[in-house]
């Protein structure tokens, strides 16, 4: 796609160093005036915020190891030992506990924009992709990064989920052993969830970059899902989509710093602040939040190798979305059927949510099986039908008459843009 | 943006001034606990006072005590030393200035390296203003610290003689609680 | 169409789920109470009430008087079973805090022994305790504690006001965001420490154990309660009741818990407004950028 103005820089020591390597000059077309849809909407901003959020981790999460001693006799006091001594540990360590929860809901928040709108259409499928690897990643490291504190639900988070893999057929012990690096959670194990969980975010940042090349490509969807036609249908990113990026970035720091100063503890779990005990399992073992939705599938399979296949194919079906859904329409706003759907799709996850919460008994795993049931049917059954029988609203002709049409003002393709002239 | 709204020139430039200038006072301030955290802690700062019982360091004997994770060296020192330093003429000294955190400023004179009033005793931080190595007791050619690292020597008043070292081995702040009970820092 | 029938079906059953799930824990409760013959009794029969909490809210400080009093309780009564090996005395005079000064730390600390060493000879030796020394501990190890105490160690006091708490349920759990409620340790352990009572009929608690509707995770704990009017001799006229007792305890372990709690609310505070202010700018910048564009 060509960008809005092609880049001459005026100072001589820039254009020495871009004529022999372009970086000022990649900037300059990935983020000043790369062409971006002009009706974006907020649901948008949440990119950027996911790139912050994995930056504010990064550099919380370097602070933090600082101070932090990956021991099993030493962990759990050097947390506390950050939490009383060091200088602004309580409010770096909060960021950073909290910051896992924020970059999951942003995730969640973007991963269903992106449902929603059908951005995981042609050509974005490898986009979509990658951004699910990057999920993977995410949920690796906040799993690792949970069980560092050494705490009760650290400890005994690692050995029900290190667990997981003991339902492999055959190799299954082994493989557990071989993760723990003895028999059971210990030190050989939380120094090798310590070394990956500083390794894993640099290779989710890694992620990243290839997850913005390929957005770089074709370019960003759009709420009406119609595709760039013209120069008119977009907007420099610069200072259009800096500034609203900006907004969506500072009004979500709001919610997160509400979360570090007043609420520090809610989203983690009381028996994380007493010692990992191997001989006192916790009454209720509950993952972080974001695994629930995860948890309940997994519970609601009486068989451990079928829970452990039901829960690791609730993400692999997300892989699939691009072909199991065969609408050729891309935008929910054009999808009168598949709008209803994905908003009951939003319920049932925030339902498995709960339930995963909850013990495993009674009402509850009867109600986790239906739910589990419905989302496997969302995707597997759901979406490749719903391309079939559904007919779709008329789309508009182009993003312009989208957005001109709306005020009810005279519908003309390629209407004169003033903003172009702003740009 | 090339181009200026002629209606309002000044509110629009100075939203945009004060917008930038805000986020810019929003980072510094972030980034402040981000640094202060590599500071000593409040544990750390908490041990940065050690007390120690002098009672049983004999004449011309010395102990070495932690204090901020470095050595103190309290030596009590023998006539003869005391002389031997106290007869060098502080011009002559290539460091004039006492390092003493007690009398700061004062010249290098033996008096004002030594405790005050108990001129036997010689406390210090036992580091060689160099590099940071320890230096060796009662060796080198005027009797008192010698630096194997790069051979800086150190007469008896723990002041530095000859080496590449720029400075006297620096004085802690300290006092005597009793005769023989003294407290670093 | 018929898949609508179908979505209308399932958001209905997922409507459904929810109250029933409610009435199942209410029910479990209600079990318990009746004498726990429910095979899987919900803790605690009874949830704490919420007290009034000088730190709560987000202009919460502790009150150092409270503080002082809840640290005597612990002293006197707490700290002869109980450890607290994460505090150190000069905690005590720090920011925040009870408001001790220095020199109280120093005559305070001084009058605990604890061992240090080894000395010159290899030999361990006992001193008066330095401000930067931890509370010591009333048992020399783990096992020390337990087997003085019917073989179950009592726990570490020092992060109990954060390590314990009731599950709020639904829909406080919402609410709870907006509230910005964090005191469910204290008044856990409020709850808990007033909450000793005589079974009601027709429940035994197992033998060296003492029921307490209140304990997180059964119906009776093997602590016996700790607390009796009169116990501890106030020095600024507080009723000496087991409510007061109770509150200022509960209250000094929050402090234990989250010693930097006022700094952090005051930062919160200035952090917030900030935001908001930043927020607000950019906001009016945006708009005068989208000016005259139609998106």
């Amino acid at each position: 796609m060509a960008g809005h103005s092609t880049f001459e820089p005026q100072n001589p020591v820039i254009r020495w160093i871009d004529s022999r390597l372009p970086i000022f000059g990649l900037v300059h077309s990935s983020f000043i005036v790369f062409p971006n849809p002009r009706n974006l909407n907020y649901w948008w901003t949440f990119g950027g915020i996911l790139a912050f959020m994995l930056v504010a981790q990064i550099v919380t999460g370097v602070v933090l190891v600082m101070h932090y001693t990956p021991h099993t006799s030493l962990a759990f006091n050097s947390v506390e030992h950050i939490m009383r001594d060091v200088n602004y540990g309580w409010m770096i360590r909060y960021l950073h506990a909290n910051g896992a929860s924020m970059f999951f809901i942003a995730v969640y928040v973007h991963i269903f924009r992106g449902l929603y709108y059908g951005s995981y259409k042609a050509p974005r499928e490898v986009l979509w992709i990658l951004g699910m690897i990057i999920y993977l990643l995410m949920m690796a490291t906040g799993f690792m990064g949970y069980v560092l504190p050494w705490g009760q639900m650290s400890f005994w988070g690692a050995t029900v989920i290190t667990s997981l893999f003991s339902a492999i057929p055959l190799v299954g012990e082994p493989v557990t052993t071989w993760l723990w690096g003895g028999f059971a959670v210990d030190n050989p194990t939380l120094n090798r969830f310590f070394s990956l969980h500083y390794l894993l975010p640099f290779m989710i940042a890694g992620v990243v970059v290839l997850h913005v090349w390929a957005l770089h490509v074709p370019g960003s969807n759009n709420p009406t899902g119609v595709s760039v036609k013209a120069k008119q249908d977009t907007l420099p990113f610069h200072p259009y989509f800096t500034v609203k990026d900006a907004l969506g970035l500072v009004l979500f720091l709001m919610f997160y710093m509400w979360f570090v100063f007043y609420l520090p503890n809610y989203l983690g779990h009381p028996d994380n602040y007493t010692p990992a005990d191997p001989l006192v399992t916790p009454a209720h073992i509950v993952p972080e939040w974001y695994y629930l939705p995860f948890y309940a599938i997994l519970r609601s399979i009486p068989s451990k190798l079928g829970g452990v296949i039901a829960m690791f194919g609730a993400i692999g079906v997300l892989f699939l979305v691009p072909w199991l859904d065969t609408s050729k329409v891309r935008s929910a706003a054009y999808r009168p059927l598949y709008r209803q759907f994905f908003w009951i799709l939003v319920l049932v996850s925030i339902g498995l949510g709960y339930l995963g919460s909850r013990p495993a008994e009674g009402g509850y795993v009867i109600a986790s099986r239906i739910l589990t049931l419905y989302y496997f049917a969302h995707f597997l059954v759901i979406l490749p039908l719903l391309g079939l029988f559904e007919r779709p609203k008329p789309q508009p002709a182009s993003i312009t008459e989208a957005v001109l049409g709306k005020g009810g003002a005279p519908v003309t393709a390629g209407a004169p843009a003033a903003p172009q002239t702003k740009g | 943006m090339a181009t200026s709204d002629l209606a309002e020139p000044t509110r629009r430039d100075f939203l945009y001034i004060a917008t930038g200038a805000v986020g810019a006072v929003g980072v510094a301030a972030a980034v402040w606990p981000f640094i202060n955290q590599m500071n000593p802690d409040a544990s750390a700062l908490a041990l940065s006072t050690v007390e120690v019982d002098i009672g049983s360091i004999a004449p011309g004997a010395s102990i070495k005590v932690m204090w901020r994770g470095k050595p103190v060296f309290i030596r009590n020192r023998t006539p003869e030393e005391i002389q031997s330093a106290a007869g060098v003429p502080v011009a002559e000294l290539p460091d004039p200035d006492a390092r003493n955190a007690n009398h700061p400023g004062a010249d290098a004179s033996d008096a004002n390296r030594a405790a005050a009033g108990k001129e036997n005793w010689l406390i210090m931080v036992g580091v060689c203003t160099h590099l940071g190595c320890i230096p060796l007791g009662e060796q080198g050619e005027f009797g008192g610290w010698f630096c194997p690292c790069h051979g800086s020597v150190y007469d008896t008043a723990g002041r530095i003689r000859r080496g590449p070292a720029p400075e006297n081995m620096h004085v802690p702040v300290y006092s005597f609680l009793t005769d023989t009970r003294i407290r670093i820092g | 169409m018929k898949k609508l029938t179908l979505a209308a079906g399932l958001a209905l059953a997922l409507s459904a789920a929810v109250p029933f799930a409610f009435a199942q824990e209410e029910g479990g409760a209600a079990h318990a109470e009746g004498g726990g013959e429910h095979a899987t009794a919900h803790y605690p029969i009874r949830k704490p009430e919420p007290q009034d909490w000088s730190f709560a809210g987000i202009f919460g400080k502790y009150d150092i008087g409270q503080l002082q009093r809840g640290y005597q309780v612990y002293k006197e009564v707490c700290a002869n079973c109980h450890s607290m090996h994460l505090v150190a005395f000069r905690n005590l005079a720090e920011e925040g805090g009870p408001g001790f000064t220095a020199a109280q730390v120093k005559a305070l600390a001084a009058t605990y022994t604890v061992q240090d060493g080894p000395d010159d000879n290899g030999d361990m030796f006992e001193r008066p305790a330095l401000p930067s020394d931890r509370f010591p501990s009333p048992y020399p190890n783990a096992q020390a504690a337990a087997a003085s105490n019917n073989g179950k160690a009592p726990p570490d006091l020092s992060l109990m006001a954060k390590g314990r708490a009731v599950e709020r349920g639904f829909p406080w759990f919402l609410i709870d965001i907006v509230t910005q409620y964090q005191e469910g340790g204290p008044d856990y352990i409020h709850a808990l420490l007033t909450g000793y009572q005589d079974p009601p009929e027709g429940v035994t608690v197992p033998p060296g154990t003492h029921y307490n509707p209140y304990f997180l995770a059964g119906a009776a704990l093997a602590m016996p309660p700790p607390l009796a009017d009169g116990q501890v001799t106030y020095s600024d006229g507080s009723p000496e009741t087991v409510d007061q007792y109770a509150r200022d305890v509960s209250a000094f372990l929050m402090w234990t818990a989250e010693p930097h709690l006022e700094a952090r609310k005051r930062i919160g505070f200035q952090v917030l407004i900030f935001l908001g202010v930043f927020a607000a700018l950019l906001y009016l910048t945006k708009r005068k950028i989208w000016s005259n564009i139609a998106h």
